[in-house]
């Protein structure tokens, strides 16, 4: 780990600038795979649309109250994959020995991983997020007060930091499961694709297990329940549409412990 | 400078037995070793591919935590201290480049310097003084990728050292380089421990590095310490016999001197062996007595042959073979 917050965000700077620099010796290559993000994500982004062309509510939602749900997740998704995304490649590291290369620098791993291969393209997974974001905001059927429009930016950012978590989680089981890339890329990437529709549309069973097994759901589930005034299905406390930022410091920690125990019982490659 | 007291590392395999079931086994990497080095040492570590060699040395960096015993480099505990060692250590893998691939070497060491925090003025007169000794002017500008094994060797090695570390430790540094890639590897490393008292703590299984640059050698095999020493007394211990080659006036049969066999002969040249307690000025002697000699060399044991020796009476590979085994220093 770095020495203070501040040297971390830094030194995470420097690496993402470096390997921007670095992408930026192909710019065909780089324009390309911008443009390749940006369209398939917008995909994602068109067929919420379609879907709501045929069937103007989906379990009870509303197009833009839906597009709100897809657009917060998303964004919550796309930048916490832009902070931490490369983590889900410890495994290949670790097979081809290259973390030890890692771990001689004074630097934390986590972040040289983090920031492994950064590029503006990368960015190309915010633009759709934030387009279907602003679409559904003015169209939300909602009174406005203080607390609604505060909770927004918080609700993306509680989401961010608990897919992050999730990210750095799904990284530090790589320790124990070297082969893991696979494994790991069901719950995060399921997990997305999970929260971009309403809850009601699966089981219940399955909503109650993802709302306490994997706390995903409070990315933005229960906090937009709160935004869009809604009851809740599952009657929770009313506490727990704030819970989100509380979720979020909690996987964060979960992911700094396990993280930590995995480097302690990293056991390399012989080389 | 360092300090390794007991050391053990095990592994936990998990083998397949059956369908589904694993067995869990223990295998011990490195089994209870202790050596100390202090500043300014230079010291070669050897052993055969999967000694434990690489285990010791990932614990020294911290890259892996020790199963029992202490370690103490520069004074800290490498596995809790890592970052902090990693300011003080410079660490090269010959197998693996700690450059940006896409970079240019320059822009890489430029990264270098901001990693770890050296003041600028400081990295610029160590710059120009690491581009002096390892000729790095002709490639500074090129991005890292299309760089030949021996400029990237260099180039690593100046970015290991661009902090100025107290100890520089090396996995093969010379592994697939070239001949002169090689002499300016080892003239930059024996100047570096000479002029500025850089601690070098090296592997290889390159035996020239060890002649030319290693006054103190560690021998690990199968996890253990089995030799610890100057290379002096490892050729003394480990037995290797000495070799007269004499040319005679004319071919003849094999010549009879007391205590002396003879390997080979090739029309007037005898290749005689002589034992550890032989006298080659006697042996000498005795032969110009009886015979016409033109020309006379005495040659030492190689350092292949007298560890192949060590590596061979250790695991016993030749079962009518004397087990020759050094004092271990275990």
């Amino acid at each position: 780990m770095a020495d203070r917050p501040f040297d971390a965000v830094r030194v995470y700077a420097l690496l993402a600038w470096t390997w921007i620099r670095a992408a930026a010796q192909y710019p065909v290559s780089l324009a390309l795979l911008t443009l390749g993000t940006a369209v398939v994500t917008s995909l994602d982004a068109a067929a919420i649309v379609v879907l709501f062309g045929h069937a103007p509510r989906i379990a009870g939602f509303t197009a833009p109250e839906v597009l709100f749900l897809y657009g917060t997740s998303s964004l919550s998704f796309a930048v916490s994959d832009l902070l931490v995304g490369t983590t889900e490649l410890l495994g290949r590291h670790i097979r081809e020995g290259s973390l030890d290369a890692m771990l001689v620098r004074p630097v934390s791993p986590l972040i040289q991983i983090a920031t492994e291969d950064f590029s503006v393209r990368r960015l190309g997974k915010l633009v759709p997020a934030g387009l279907v974001l602003g679409y559904a905001l003015p169209r939300l059927d909602t009174a406005w007060t203080a607390g609604r429009v505060v909770l927004v930016p918080v609700l993306v950012l509680a989401g961010v930091a608990i897919f992050g978590g999730i990210w750095v989680l799904a990284g530090a089981v790589q320790f124990v499961l070297i082969d893991g890339a696979g494994a790991t890329k069901s719950l995060t990437y399921g997990g997305a694709y999970l929260t971009q529709y309403p809850l009601t549309m699966f089981a219940r069973d399955l909503v109650r297990g993802v709302t306490f097994v994997v706390p995903l759901a409070f990315v933005n589930w229960m906090p937009a329940l709160y935004v869009l005034d809604r009851p809740d299905p599952l009657g929770l406390p009313g506490a727990a549409r704030f819970a989100s930022p509380a979720v979020a410091v909690l996987t964060c920690g979960a992911a700094a412990l396990a993280w930590r125990a995995g480097l302690r019982r990293y056991r390399s490659t012989g080389s | 400078m360092i300090e390794v007291v007991d050391v053990v590392k095990t592994f936990t395999v998990r083998r397949r037995a059956g369908r589904v079931r694993r067995v869990r086994t223990e295998a011990a990497a490195v089994e209870g070793v202790s050596f100390t080095v202090g500043r300014g040492e230079f010291v070669g570590l050897l052993g055969p591919n999967g000694a434990g060699k690489s285990t010791t040395i990932k614990m020294l960096t911290g890259i892996l935590t020790p199963t029992s015993g202490t370690v103490r480099v520069c004074g800290l505990d490498p596995a809790h201290r890592r970052t902090a060692l990693a300011r003080r250590t410079g660490v090269v893998f010959g197998q693996r480049t700690t450059l940006w691939w896409d970079l240019p070497l320059r822009d890489s060491l430029a990264l270098v310097r901001r990693l770890y925090r050296v003041e600028a003025a400081a990295h610029r007169a160590r710059l120009a003084e690491l581009t002096a000794l390892l000729e790095l002017g002709p490639f500074l500008d090129t991005p890292v990728r299309q760089l030949s094994l021996g400029q990237r060797m260099r180039g690593d090695l100046a970015a290991a050292l661009l902090h100025a570390p107290e100890l520089l430790v090396l996995d093969e540094p010379t592994i697939g380089l070239d001949v002169v890639s090689k002499a300016t590897v080892r003239g930059f490393l024996e100047r570096l421990n000479a002029e500025r008292g850089t601690t070098i703590l090296l592997t290889t299984h390159d035996l020239g590095d060890i002649e030319r640059l290693c006054p103190r050698v560690m021998i690990i095999d199968r996890g253990r310490l089995a030799y610890d020493g100057g290379l002096e007394r490892l050729r003394a211990e480990a037995g290797g016999d000495r070799v007269l080659v004499v040319e005679l006036a004319r071919p003849g049969p094999p010549v009879r001197v007391p205590g002396v066999t003879v390997d080979r002969v090739e029309g007037p040249r005898q290749w005689l062996r002589l034992p550890r307690s032989a006298n080659a000025a006697q042996v000498v002697a005795a032969l110009a007595g009886g015979h016409e000699v033109r020309d006379i060399a005495l040659r030492e044991p190689g350092i292949e042959e007298v560890v192949a020796r060590l590596y061979r009476g250790e695991r016993e590979y030749r079962p009518g073979a004397p087990a020759q085994r050094p004092a271990a220093a275990e």
